[in-house]
């Protein structure tokens, strides 16, 4: 591809379904800079940075499933038991951190192979096989917590959540959370730049063209999950170190992952959207999210703000493809 | 009969300042049939939408006995009796046919749908046009493609439809179906209805029509009667183009080499004792009706439907194919039938499309091979706005050219076309042939299918007809007599002579 072509396809990404929510994220941040002037400044952005940083993982995590015309509802729970685990099999011991989070890390690799597996091979409807993944893990914490989590987590755990690279000019303090989200963005990027983006794409567009063009459906699909599961992983570890341990960590944020990822343009069904749009739809979710803050509203409000985001956001995009599909162009004219 | 009952005058239309149709007159008398031709593109769709009332003329008048006539709904049309039956059906498939018949405008009995008279209506309408074995209380579901256009051409008459428009009727349909079709335009005929019939196929425009109007690009190019045109004359209008050069000739270095496709004794529940070899450099047509066998074919080499018996050798390597990978890892590429479901992703870029069977199949070997995607889609002359454009804004002939390009970069040894042609126009179908030409020089081995038999005798060396989901029997191309080959093809798909096999 020459330069320009790419160029090309970069703006037509911008101006295709994605261009809303970088408008509507621009202006969610002016009307908190207005708000709050400090909201621009290094501390204060930093800190929200942190806040914000697991729903974007999340958010990269489901669109990978997203895409591909599936869903993962297990990641809320994933979060939350990931959480209660580590501060058991931690207990405190300083030792124990980096062995534990490999083993977060296996557990949720095999959380995504059953989301993966139960869908394709069994042809479990994912939006069932993952609900039922995130009712079990949920009953694991309740079973595990008895309500009240035990053990506590290493102070090397937290600093991933809590802190960063200090003392650098201008900014003050990086936190590990943006170097993480950054890492995770351009590996997501790269990824769907790569052969088995394309396919997953393909098959979220048309899962029988690509089974004849020779693509292993289950296996590009449970990769997928398996990301997510991971991505959840890490979300998990930052919320952990930055929030700490209680038995209702992650709790809804399968729905909030949704709704930033929908925010961002990408089509429930498959086959339509752009990682980086679904990581600006979260960004978008937590600003409006600080937004009501800012506003003195009560967080009561947040699950109907999505509520009502999802719906306007298919919808917008449904209408958006209606009138693109009747609107002809030069080249639809050769058809007709 | 010179009653002319339909006229359209002075037809204008142009969408966002591309001018579609120029200044189109037509004119059609009752009890005729009136082909409509054109390459895709020569606004031959167009017309028929603005006599539908899909779209409105820019500039023009439509008169109908007389009467100046405007829709601006295709509702309006169908009252004033003016039916079209378009490519895809508008029918319910959970809903019977009598249901289907009358939606929207059911018979009322004291309030309730009088279900009894709506079924003896539909009953007496399909044997006002000699329909047999097509009962109104059966769910469309349950139909076969003829069957439903037999639905659509009821609903049309149940408006008393003077005029019935058809966009390209026989598309999907196989030769015997075909003759159902024949019968019923005829009687459609003799009852005093005008039929503007489009086709792409010139067999059926001399077979059928009493007129023919051609289009290219947008303007009226010829019109008269076809009595007085020959088949040569109506191609060369439409394209400009003679013929003769139609199925393009075997290129001079195109040598027959060794076996690269044999199947051995294949079986499975549709097909049973199945041998066939497609040598390198040869062209190899499997001709036969509809649900003979012959996409059952190509789903059993490809691994959607595998075969259970026998055994398949590809470049004389015995050959598992279970899967539609294990096939393309073998060398072999299938362009499907239908392309819409099987051979593309529509919302994806043509780029995406035209790699999809790289990336699916040989990520590694991807790039490199990627690189001949632009070279190869140029020398199909492909004609879009770039690589990033998505494949549902191409044509058909078009989006084609992305399938056949996506299973050239891969590299096969053996390539099963099945309806390579079907539903593009005739531009593109001569690309499409000449590829074929090209790739058989270069030693590649094709399985050829399709229903149009002008197509598998034009083009293939040898021929294999299918009968029951076995081999009825074997013809060489070169021996067919122009005039009756079509004739001992069908004999053989039929079974009207005993299977004879020939060497």
């Amino acid at each position: 591809m020459s330069n320009t072509s790419r160029l090309r396809a970069v703006t037509d990404r911008l101006f295709s379904g994605s261009a809303t929510v970088f408008v509507l994220l621009a202006l969610i941040v002016v009307a908190l800079t207005v708000l709050n002037p400090s909201f621009l400044s290094p501390g204060p952005l930093m800190l929200f940075v942190k806040k914000a940083a697991p729903l974007i993982l999340l958010a990269i995590g489901q669109y990978f499933v997203i895409v591909s015309g599936e869903f993962d509802l297990s990641v809320g729970s994933l979060v939350g038991a990931q959480v209660v685990i580590a501060a058991l099999l931690i207990d405190g011991v300083e030792s124990a951190t980096w062995p534990v989070m490999l083993v977060m890390f296996a557990g949720g690799a095999i959380v995504g192979v059953v989301n993966g597996l139960a869908t394709t091979i069994l042809k479990v409807p994912s939006i069932i096989t993952t609900l039922g993944t995130m009712l079990v893990l949920y009953g694991a914490i309740r079973w595990l917590t008895g309500g009240a989590p035990t053990g506590a987590l290493s102070e090397q755990f937290r600093q991933l959540g809590r802190h960063g690279i200090d003392n650098v000019p201008l900014i003050g303090q990086v936190p590990w959370a943006l170097i993480i989200v950054i890492v995770a963005g351009v590996a997501a990027v790269f990824l769907m730049r790569s052969a088995w983006g394309r396919t997953l794409i393909t098959i979220g567009d048309n899962e029988r063209a690509a089974t004849f063009a020779g693509a292993r459906v289950w296996q590009v699909k449970t990769t997928a999950f398996v990301l997510s599961s991971l991505m959840a992983t890490a979300a998990g570890i930052l919320i952990g170190g930055y929030a700490g341990v209680t038995a209702q960590v992650g709790q809804g944020l399968e729905f909030t992952a949704i709704t930033a990822v929908v925010l961002g343009g990408v089509v429930l069904g498959g086959g339509r959207g752009w990682v980086v749009a679904a990581m600006a739809g979260a960004l978008t979710v937590e600003t409006l999210f600080r937004l009501f803050n800012q506003l003195s509203l009560p967080s009561t409000i947040r699950p109907t703000a999505q509520g009502l985001i999802i719906i306007a956001a298919v919808a917008y995009a449904a209408v958006d493809r209606a009138r693109r599909q009747r609107t002809p162009r030069h080249s639809d004219v050769a058809t007709s | 009969m010179n009653t002319t009952l339909l006229s359209m005058t002075g037809i204008d239309k142009s969408f966002l300042g591309v001018q579609v149709l120029d200044g189109i007159d037509l004119t059609v008398e009752a009890g005729e049939v009136h082909a409509l031709v054109g390459e895709n593109g020569a606004g031959k769709s167009t017309l028929m939408k603005i006599l539908a009332g899909v779209h409105e003329a820019d500039a023009g008048t439509i008169e109908l006995d007389g009467k100046p006539v405007a829709f601006t709904h295709p509702l309006q049309a169908q009252q004033a009796g003016v039916s079209t039956v378009f490519q895809e059906f508008n029918l319910l498939p959970d809903r019977t046919v009598a249901e289907n018949v009358y939606l929207g405008r059911e018979p009322r009995r004291r309030g309730a749908v009088d279900t009894r008279r709506m079924i003896v209506d539909t009953e007496s309408l399909l044997a006002d046009l000699g329909v047999e074995g097509l009962s109104a209380r059966r769910r469309v579901r349950s139909l076969s493609i003829a069957q439903q256009q037999i639905v659509e051409i009821v609903k049309a008459m149940s408006y008393d439809a003077r005029v019935i428009s058809m966009d390209e009727p026989t598309a999907a349909l196989a030769g015997r179906e075909v003759a159902l079709l024949y019968d019923l335009v005829e009687r459609l005929k003799q009852r005093g209805v005008a039929v503007l019939y489009v086709s792409h196929r010139l067999k059926e425009i001399f077979d059928l029509c009493d007129r023919v109007t051609v289009l290219k690009d947008g303007k009226l190019a010829a019109t008269g009667a076809t009595a007085d045109i020959t088949p040569d004359e109506l191609v060369r209008s439409m394209v400009g183009r003679p013929m003769s050069s139609f199925f393009p000739d075997k290129l001079p270095a195109t040598t027959v080499g060794d076996v690269r496709l044999a199947i051995h004794g294949g079986g499975n529940d549709q097909l049973d004792s199945i041998d066939l070899t497609v040598h390198a450099g040869e062209i190899v047509g499997l001709a036969g009706l509809q649900g003979s066998g012959r996409t059952e074919i190509a789903h059993a080499l490809f691994g959607v439907a595998p075969f259970t018996r026998g055994t398949v050798e590809v470049d004389g390597r015995p050959v598992r194919l279970r899967s539609p990978r294990q096939a393309v890892r073998n060398g072999l590429a299938l362009v499907t039938e239908d392309r819409k479901t099987e051979g593309l992703a529509l919302n994806q870029s043509i780029g995406a499309n035209a790699r999809m069977a790289l990336d699916a199949v040989r990520p590694g070997a991807s790039r490199a091979r990627a690189r001949r995607i632009p070279q190869t889609l140029s020398s199909l002359e492909l004609v879009s706005r770039g690589l990033n454009q998505e494949v549902r804004f191409l044509s058909g002939g078009n989006q084609q050219k992305v399938v056949l390009t996506k299973w050239l970069v891969t590299e096969p040894g053996v390539m099963v076309m099945d309806e390579p042609t079907r539903g593009i126009d005739v531009g593109a179908k001569h690309a499409v042939y000449t590829l074929m030409r090209e790739l058989a020089a270069a030693g590649m081995a094709i399985l050829l299918i399709s229903s149009e038999l002008t197509e598998v005798i034009g083009m293939a060396d040898r021929l294999v007809v299918m009968r029951d989901g076995r081999i009825g029997g074997r013809l060489r191309a070169g021996e067919l007599a122009p005039d009756t080959g079509e004739a001992e093809v069908m004999a053989l798909a039929t079974g009207s002579t005993a299977t004879e096999e020939a060497p």
